[in-house]
């Protein structure tokens, strides 16, 4: 049921555009990376504050930006590896504009989470774990999202929507660009 | 249905969780008074006499765990609120951030003082971007406004918030794997002792507590701890919120006196079951709960009342099952979900989990084995008891309690390759 959106295949060449080749810190995130540090005890600490500000400005955090990372905050480079594969939240490769996280766990199970799954696959076009070919949506299926009382659920990249039906699903895509 | 609402009373408003807001409902005046005029010993003991248990899973009296924490020690003492909601079916704590953020950090405040803390971290689950972005807009405004800061209200108390956020990981909600992540690192649990209480956060002795036990701790200081306690059961003082989610006609958060039943809950604020369908299960605490049947519904929703029929109020949060569920293929889900939340650390949550998985897989996809049922059983068993951190545990007993309220559900199912309930094959 869960899938590894990492998974070791071919990236799709939509995804593929969306690499970026950082080879040292970012200028632009080192106001934020120093606020940061200024909050915690140990540059370690820091690391998971800095890797959402890798991946809200780039989109995911390659080895090349852990390497970048490691060597700004002084630390070994797999202190930040096992820290980026250990979170599911990380992404380590490219993902679609819109991430689409359909919720599978008990609650939206009951409430229709398997058929909604396979409608939302309809919809798109695609299956669990894949991209479509324009780049814009990655199908995935996560554990519970703490939205129940509105299952089914799933989240698009930041936001959560819940009661989902064809309907509404159509509406939610049909208005993201 | 008559217990006051201390925590609820402002879900879903466009401006709760505004400082001023706040202030105009007395907010931040329990704080004010504490850090004021109460010494820390009298604080606790106010917390202790309301019995105010720890509403994250464990129930642990809170009062006791503050009175750990060592007095007038060299090292700096932490406080870590416990905001990863993760447990299935619990949603509560959303809530509070959402809609509440000033009252999560008065009660710290107050816990701050009562503990001798300067510096407290609010771990968030990484998926919360509105409760994130709420909570960070109230601590902007407590600073700005001298309720955060190097001086609190001018009593001199100097306190520092910070807001993290999580990468996405079930395990992180439990206290010691929280504090490792806290610390930038992969969320395996520590083992215990030494306790957080003494070796916590960076080595330094730490509390953890939950959003909605310190969203309390301002209700107990206002109403008086005699008051508070009078609100829950004897055991279990104040008002407890409830989530309920599954097959009701009104899933939802609810808030009301831990003196109320399971029956009530689905029944008179829930709704009922959806569709005027007949119950079948109630998995009363979060996922992790052991199952409950129809006839044991009058049971108190409380610590203790749970505790009493072999389950437990873990995160409160109820999910409802009507009889067209067939519990092989609920399993399922259940045991998928700890599969892949296990961190790994210990063999028999590791390798357990993943058996557990499998052995469901197999009876569902029609080969399931005569000796499955008890297969179940037995490495639930074996699991329980054996590992660094509940996550073990929390594994088995869902398992150990479907299997014994639902044995025949499972023997069936192995022995003719279909449901019981629906007459399909529930494949892959």
């Amino acid at each position: 049921m869960s899938v590894d959106p990492h998974a070791n295949v071919e990236l799709p060449a939509a995804l593929a555009a969306k690499e970026v080749e950082i080879t040292t810190f970012p200028e632009e995130l080192k106001a934020e990376c120093d606020a940061i540090r200024g909050r915690y005890e140990t540059p370690r600490a820091a690391l998971m504050p800095i890797l959402w500000a890798f991946q809200r400005r780039f989109g995911y955090v390659s080895q090349e930006m852990e390497r970048v990372i490691a060597a700004e905050l002084e630390i070994p480079v797999i202190w930040v590896r096992e820290t980026v594969t250990f979170y599911t939240m990380y992404n380590q490769r490219p993902v679609g504009s819109h991430h689409v996280q359909v919720c599978g766990n008990l609650s939206c199970s009951l409430c229709g989470a398997k058929e909604t799954l396979a409608m939302i696959s309809e919809e798109l076009g695609i299956g669990v774990g894949e991209t479509t070919a324009d780049g814009r949506f990655t199908l995935s299926v996560v554990q519970c999202l703490a939205a129940c009382e509105e299952a089914p659920v799933m989240q698009v990249n930041d936001r959560y929507y819940g009661r989902l039906d064809r309907a509404r699903v159509r509406e939610i895509f049909g208005g993201m660009g | 249905m008559s217990a006051p609402k201390l925590l609820s009373a402002n879900f879903g408003s466009e401006v709760s969780f505004h400082l001023d807001h706040y202030l105009e409902r007395g907010g931040y005046e329990q704080a004010r008074r504490v850090l004021a005029e109460m010494a820390p010993e009298a604080v606790i003991d106010q917390v202790k006499q309301a019995k105010l248990r720890g509403c994250g899973g464990a129930g642990f009296p809170t009062g006791m765990k503050w009175s750990f924490i060592p007095k007038g020690g060299a090292k700096p003492v932490y406080l870590a609120v416990n905001a990863d909601e993760g447990e299935p079916g619990t949603f509560k704590d959303k809530y509070l951030l959402t809609y509440e953020p000033h009252m999560l950090l008065e009660g710290m405040l107050i816990c701050a003082k009562a503990v001798g803390c300067h510096k407290a971290y609010i771990y968030v689950r990484g998926e919360f971007d509105l409760p994130i972005a709420r909570m960070e807009g109230a601590v902007a405004e407590a600073y700005d406004r001298g309720y955060l800061g190097p001086d609190v209200m001018g009593s001199g108390f100097a306190f520092d918030v910070v807001v993290h956020r999580g990468g996405g990981a079930y395990i992180c909600g439990e206290e010691t794997a929280l504090l490792e992540s806290l610390e930038g690192k992969p969320g395996h649990p520590r083992l215990k002792p030494p306790f957080p209480a003494l070796v916590g956060l960076n080595g330094c002795p730490t509390v953890i507590n939950n959003v909605e036990t310190l969203a309390l701790v301002p209700h107990l200081l206002r109403l008086g701890a005699g008051a508070f306690l009078d609100l829950g059961v004897p055991t279990q003082g104040g008002t407890k919120l409830y989530c309920v989610s599954g097959q009701v006609n009104r899933p939802g958060i609810f808030e009301a006196s831990p003196s109320v039943t399971l029956r009530q809950l689905i029944d008179d604020y829930a709704g009922g079951v959806r569709g005027g369908a007949k119950l079948k299960a109630v998995i009363p605490g979060g996922l992790s709960a052991p199952v409950l049947k129809p006839d044991e519904l009058d049971t108190e929703a409380s610590f203790e009342g749970l505790k009493q029929v072999g389950s437990m109020l873990g995160s409160a949060g109820l999910i409802v099952m009507d009889e067209s569920v067939c519990m092989v293929e609920a399993m399922r889900t259940i045991t998928q979900f700890y599969a892949h939340e296990s961190c790994g650390q210990c063999t028999p949550c590791r390798e357990g989990t993943g058996w557990l998985r499998r052995i469901v897989e197999r009876i569902l996809a029609g080969h399931g084995r005569a000796e499955d049922t008890d297969n179940l059983d037995s490495i639930a068993r074996k699991i329980t008891g054996t590992t660094i951190c509940p996550l073990g545990d929390a594994a088995a007993w869902p398992v150990m309690g479907f299997v014994e309220k639902f044995r025949d559900e499972f023997e069936y199912y192995c022995r003719t390759g279909h449901s019981r309930v629906s007459g399909a094959r529930v494949a892959g």
